[in-house]
């Protein structure tokens, strides 16, 4: 198996504060992996640096064996590192149709065309009728995603990040918020997710973490506590006495 | 498949021509046969309009406030008034062109200082590359002329066909051909998926990069863009009043642009031509009531529509046309409204 | 050597002077992120009242100081409450928007009542000439006012530093929500201090008149200033923006003295130099989050 995500010594700090420390993971290729912890774990600063949005102090990122840390945010996205955001960071005034062809546009290299209107190009529109089609966004898709139902602008954001055709997904908390009665759809969504597609998973919970999982990864004050299988984890006492034990007061 | 041709035909749905633009376009030509003796403010409007459609592309589309759009005007201007008086190039329309061309490189190079930090680091640069060059052309006034400004700048027939007349015909049908062609250019531009990353980029630049938008790049060749159209602008100034002087470049030039694209509204494209027509209305009345203290009119009208809150004030604005076209139309056919003004 | 190290003095006297003017701005971008461009306005305003109570009314050039702080204090507490804190929550170019039309509007209406020529205030003889010190020759007016601006800075300092209103002040700069959330009034505090900021704006306005010029224009004048105060300096202490002050005062002079030709280029060729190398200004990080 082949390793698709890799950090090494990962390092971050604000001030005086390490946020992550000496950060070693591997996510492997084709995983359903889970970054899991605490809240003030450090989670979002790891994604920041995954992403390129925050630089590391030290130590190395690597996608499929090459390295990406100096890359800027949307040279890792056309390598195929793309992500979720867990709060709504969607487009509010753009439709569904937009929001996946701007997407798509840049995947195909054509988002700089400044001479041709939108829509006059059969590859692009082929590609962005099959996501729309695939996250049962067809029948909305010209209206302003800020009029949409929470469920499908949660959609929509899974969407958007498959829309870059990722080799490597970053799912950040991709059911917070989102009620009852429209989770099934984002787990199916997620679920469905094709196996060649690698998905890093960001999340507080746990059903859908043991549900999803297959190596699980639990964060501690920016460093890694343990990683293993589901079950492993999950009998873990240190992560039953800093973890689990918390869930379970909540 | 369905799919596929409905996609297409929404996304091309936005880039539609409605019944209002093409009523505004033959208004605009409507009024170069109703009020023969007003050439002269009329080609005011367009320069000004197209000045501001210039400001509208980084501003509306791209985000970026600038308070020294000028720069550039100014540097349309000069060059089209050295290339004229010099007899570099006599062919107006092609030094108009090369004049573009010359704002467009300068915007390119300042790209890289105003694409960096945030709004504040932007005003200051935008600024002060103006006020460089207003200082450089006053410096190296063997070239410029000084405070004088250019003089004895003789303008050659368009296209060696059309002389330029004293009633300034031949300069405003010139001055709306070019700004049509322009304003074609620019709302292909902004209806392109280019445009559209655009408005990602100005709504959120994280998520546009996170979406695999090269954000800077992008923000280069609109800036870049915006130069150019500025500097047509100012190169027609030149050619259709034969002077070229410091004030080109002031910074009243560049707030006056502001309030001329706010009266109109951001976002849409035809804010600053419709800002462009009230601005000088305004003018004409203000500039009756106190000639010197224009200033203070135009101060209190920006604190007005601040304070007033700009969204409302599109609201007045585009009201009556709206009526109109709701009349004419018989349908809910609205001139476009400017986007992003709650912001 | 002397006239490098009177030209030096020159440059601090000058950067001081602008840091007086300019250090309001920078505590009111950092507090509530407002670009306020009319600032200079304030200035103005504490130029002309100082130089009609000396001028018309016979005051002394020291006791009209303190009024020159007070009127524009007095001046930008009245706007504060009125106008600009309907602004705060609003964007950055509706707040250029309005503070440009400020600026227009006093600049008309100075015009207008004082006539567009630059004033003179009268100075008491003692400022006048300079003063040989160890062979250097410095003016007096400059000394004062190094005097002053360095009593004002050094007490700003200590305010920020000791007391209880500074400390809840930069808890309000740091991070303004959780400074809410520890009960600061931080709308109050900012009235406050922008009142205050002001009223030094009015007292650097009434300093400058003699070395700066004063006219109607000023506010325009000097606008590019200020914004190169706040951007290179930054806005999370006073420390950034007196340095900040220092640099340009000091190359401005020299490079008027040395490069008489170039003399007006040096600073925008320092500002696009320093942006080049940190974008986000010599100190720290930049007001607007």
């Amino acid at each position: 198996m082949t390793i698709a995500l890799e950090t090494r010594g990962l390092e971050k700090s604000f001030g005086g504060l390490r946020v992550t420390r000496d950060l070693s993971l591997r996510v492997m290729q084709g995983a359903r992996h889970a970054l899991i912890g605490p809240n003030g774990a450090g989670k979002t600063t790891v994604i920041n640096q995954l992403t390129g949005v925050l630089t590391p102090n030290s130590g190395r990122i690597l996608l499929e064996g090459h390295d990406i840390t100096d890359l800027s945010v949307h040279k890792r996205v056309l390598r195929g590192l793309s992500r979720t955001f867990q709060i709504n960071q969607l487009y509010a005034d753009l439709t569904p149709l937009e929001t996946i062809g701007l997407a798509v546009s840049e995947r195909m290299g054509r988002g700089g065309d400044w001479w041709r209107r939108m829509g006059t190009r059969d590859d692009v529109n082929a590609e962005i009728a099959e996501i729309l089609a695939r996250f049962h966004l067809l029948d909305v898709m010209t209206e302003l995603t800020s009029t949409l139902p929470y469920g499908k602008q949660r959609l929509l954001e899974i969407a958007v990040a498959i829309a870059a055709k990722p080799r490597v997904l970053l799912l950040d908390e991709p059911a917070a918020g989102v009620p009852e009665s429209e989770r099934h759809d984002i787990l199916a969504v997620v679920a469905a997710l094709p196996r060649d597609v690698t998905v890093l998973l960001i999340e507080h919970d746990m059903d859908l973490v043991f549900s999803f999982a297959d190596r699980i990864s639990v964060l501690v004050n920016g460093g890694l506590l343990t990683e293993g299988a589901p079950d492993e984890v999950a009998r873990d006492p240190q992560v039953r006495a800093v973890y689990l034990g918390e869930a379970a007061d909540a | 498949m369905s799919a596929l041709s409905d996609v297409s035909t929404h996304a091309m749905a936005t880039a539609r021509w409605r019944i209002s633009e093409v009523a505004f376009w033959v208004l605009a030509l409507a009024c170069a046969f109703l009020f023969p003796s007003r050439y002269l403010i009329m080609t005011d409007i367009v320069r000004l309009g197209l000045f501001a459609l210039s400001l509208d592309l980084i501003l509306g589309y791209a985000g970026i406030v600038s308070l020294g759009h000028a720069a550039f005007f100014g540097a349309g201007a000069y060059s089209a008034g050295l290339l004229a008086l010099h007899g570099i190039i006599n062919e107006p329309v092609i030094a108009l062109v090369a004049a573009g061309l010359v704002a467009a490189v300068l915007g390119f190079l300042t790209s890289f200082l105003v694409i960096r930090g945030v709004d504040l680091t932007r005003l200051m640069v935008t600024l002060g590359i103006a006020l460089l060059l207003e200082a450089l052309a006053e410096r190296f006034s063997d070239i410029t002329g000084g405070t004088d400004g250019l003089q004895g700048i003789e303008m050659q027939p368009i296209l060696g066909l059309f002389a330029f007349d004293m009633f300034g015909k031949t300069g405003f049908f010139y001055s709306l051909i070019v700004l049509f062609i322009l304003f074609l250019l620019a709302r292909r531009v902004v209806h392109s998926p280019f445009g559209l990353s655009l408005r990602a980029i100005r709504n959120n630049p994280l998520r546009a990069a996170a979406i695999g938008v090269p954000v800077n790049r992008r923000l280069i060749a609109v800036y870049t863009l915006a130069a150019f159209y500025a500097g047509i602008a100012g190169a027609l100034f030149t050619q259709t009043t034969a002077l070229a002087s410091l004030d080109v470049f002031s910074f009243e030039r560049s707030a006056d642009l502001m309030l001329v694209l706010v009266i109109g509204g951001t976002g849409y494209l035809y804010g600053g031509l419709i800002g462009a027509v009230v601005f000088k209305m305004l003018q004409e009345l203000f500039q009756s009531l106190t000639p010197q203290y224009w200033l203070f009119w135009i101060g209190l009208v920006l604190v007005v529509i601040v304070m007033v809150g700009r969204a409302r004030i599109h609201r007045w604005v585009l009201f009556v046309p709206n009526l109109i076209i709701r009349q004419v139309a018989g349908r809910k056919a609205a001139v476009a409204v400017p986007e992003g003004d709650a912001s | 050597m002397a006239s490098i190290l009177t030209n030096l003095f020159d440059g601090v006297a000058y950067g001081m002077l602008l840091f007086v003017l300019a250090c309001g701005l920078a505590v009111t971008l950092g507090l509530m992120n407002f670009v306020n461009l009319a600032h200079g306005a304030f200035a103005m305003a504490g130029g002309y009242i100082c130089a009609v109570l000396v001028n018309n009314s016979g005051w002394p050039f020291f006791a009209a100081l303190p009024l020159a702080f007070v009127g524009s204090a007095v001046i930008g507490i009245a706007l504060e409450r009125a106008l600009y804190r309907h602004l705060y929550s609003r964007s950055h170019l509706d707040q250029v928007l309005f503070s440009i039309g400020l600026v227009f509007m006093s600049v008309a209406a100075v015009d207008y009542i004082m006539g567009s020529s630059r004033v003179f205030i009268k100075l008491p003889a003692a400022l006048e000439g300079q003063i040989d010190l160890f062979g250097v020759g410095i003016g007096r007016y400059r000394l004062m006012i190094v005097v002053i601006c360095g009593l004002l800075t050094l007490a700003l300092q200590l305010i920020l530093a000791k007391t209880r209103f500074g400390s809840r002040l930069r808890a309000a700069v740091d991070d303004p929500r959780a400074a809410i959330g520890l009960g600061i009034n931080v709308p109050q505090v900012f009235a406050f201090t922008f009142a205050f900021g002001c009223g030094l704006a009015g007292l650097g306005g009434a300093l400058s008149a003699e070395i700066l010029g004063l006219d109607p224009y000023f506010p325009l004048k000097f606008m590019i200033y200020f914004l190169i105060v706040v951007t290179v300096g930054g806005s999370s202490s006073i420390t950034g923006p007196f340095l900040a002050s220092l640099l340009l005062g000091i190359a401005d002079v020299a490079g008027k003295y040395y490069v008489p030709k170039m003399g007006p280029f040096v600073i925008y060729t320092v500002m696009i130099v320093i942006l080049l190398w940190r974008p986000n200004g010599l100190f720290g990080r930049t007001a607007a989050r």
